[in-house]
């Protein structure tokens, strides 16, 4: 498989707090890389970084060709547009759901949208809530009109936090499947970041433990669940306080 | 009398209205900078925004009437206007606001999650987008950033009268107007100069509110 991420010694501190101090990580393009960890991990960090919407304060990420490193103000719009982040607590505009959904391909100056509006609107059931204002919806439904939003823009890399957290059975299941759909027919690369294991073993290709900002373990989904060669991934998986 | 007063509130509008206008312009770019970004300086900038928030029109008056006047080297500098002419007033009336519509809208653009921009950001939208959407969230606090600088210079009169300075038919507002009035014993004229005052501003503020409650419904 082809590398789309390089990762190397890749530090973020905030207020001289190091969160994330990653030495080595390559995505590979079309996977589903789980990140699991517990809270204050650096999962999310990673996944700000992975999206270019911060740079680090040390080392670089590769990404198709170009280098993110501290000295880069910002990656070229082109690119940031290949990848899209979905956040674990989405914010949606005062406006309907067709809108919000909308939104970010008007960001790109395309217009004629609507049957691709449809189309994602579709794919996380919301077709019948499309003219709902979004201060009406639920959590669920905030979370699959973000989660439209994002898909909408048929990004190369979709960069999800915690996609399920705090949803009921029927939402899990519609987002999972979905994310495997993606995976599978339109070979979208997925780094999914979630506190459930159980989650990540059902989705991934590969997971990764993170703790304390490293890097402890990287392994094809089967071999980490079953087979981890860290003791602190063995203690993570079985629910055991690990620091 | 009545055609003099049709003049007099017409320039009170002019006066304001043009003052808003680049205040505005002004100082809603400012309080976005300034709301939104990390700059060497900032602290010191917010600190002089809020100075100018609360400073006496009759000290602007005083400050523009010195840079307009022969003493200041500054008074030949071709875009400046002649002392006692409208356009100083509305100079005097564009620093006045420019403080509170720059203060106000940083406060509003402040008081908008700041999640909202970054995941604007992670939809593809370059910084000129980001900074839009978040003055889209924060737009009822910007209409009252305008309004509260509508406010301070529709009824203000130390800096229009000293950089104005009351000439009949020409730097005559509503406010100097009612000044001279008083002064002269006709205080039923000036009373009812302070009337059309107030329903001028009355009639702006109502506007200006069904455009926030428009805003919001959009």
């Amino acid at each position: 498989m082809k590398i789309l991420y390089h990762i190397d010694q890749l530090r973020q501190i905030y207020q001289g707090r190091t969160v994330l101090d990653v030495t080595e990580l390559s995505i590979r393009q079309g996977e589903i890389l789980a990140v699991v960890g517990p809270s204050g991990a650096g999962k999310s960090t990673l996944l700000r970084l992975l999206a270019f919407l911060e740079p680090p304060i040390e080392g670089k990420i590769v990404f198709k060709d170009h280098e993110f490193t501290s000295l880069t103000s910002e990656m070229p719009l082109a690119l940031r547009r290949r990848v899209t982040l979905v956040f674990q607590r989405p914010l949606l505009i005062n406006t309907s759901v067709r809108a919000n959904v909308a939104y970010g391909l008007r960001l790109r100056g395309e217009r004629d949208h609507s049957s691709r509006v449809e189309q994602a609107l579709r794919e996380v059931g919301m077709e019948k809530m499309a003219n709902v204002r979004s201060r009406t919806l639920s959590g669920g439904e905030i979370q699959r009109t973000a989660l439209a939003r994002a898909i909408v823009l048929q990004p190369e890399v979709l960069l999800l936090d915690e996609p399920t957290a705090n949803l009921d059975p029927y939402n899990v299941r519609l987002i999972e499947d979905l994310i495997q759909r993606l995976n599978l027919q339109h070979g979208m690369t997925i780094v999914l970041v979630t506190h459930n294991i159980f989650q990540a073993r059902r989705l991934a290709h590969r997971t990764a433990l993170l703790l304390d900002g490293k890097l402890v373990e990287v392994a094809e989904t089967g071999r980490f669940f079953e087979n981890p060669t860290d003791s602190r991934t063995r203690a993570f998986i079985q629910g055991e306080w690990i620091c | 009398m009545d055609a003099q007063l049709g003049e007099i509130i017409l320039l009170s509008l002019r006066v304001s209205a043009t003052a808003l206008f680049f205040s505005s312009l002004c100082g809603i770019p400012a309080g976005i900078l300034l709301g939104l970004n990390r700059f060497p300086g900032k602290r010191l900038a917010i600190i002089l925004i809020y100075t100018g928030m609360g400073f006496p029109p009759v000290v602007i008056g005083l400050l523009v009437y010195f840079l307009l006047s022969q003493q200041s080297p500054l008074s030949a500098l071709p875009f400046l206007p002649d002392l006692f002419t409208p356009e100083a007033m509305i100079l005097a009336q564009i620093i006045l606001a420019f403080p509170l519509v720059a203060g106000f809208t940083m406060t509003a653009v402040q008081a908008v999650d700041p999640a909202l921009r970054l995941q604007v950001m992670a939809l593809g939208a370059t910084r000129a987008q980001a900074a839009l959407a978040v003055l889209r969230q924060a737009k009822n606090g910007v209409i009252a950033a305008i309004v509260a600088g509508f406010g301070g210079i529709i009824s203000e009169v130390g800096a229009v009268m000293m950089v104005g300075g009351n000439i009949e038919g020409r730097t005559r507002v509503l406010t100097t107007a009612i000044i001279l009035e008083t002064r002269q014993g006709n205080f039923q004229t000036a009373l009812a100069l302070g009337l059309v005052l107030l329903g001028i501003a009355f009639v702006i503020n109502a506007l200006l509110f069904v455009l926030q409650e428009r805003w919001q419904d959009a």
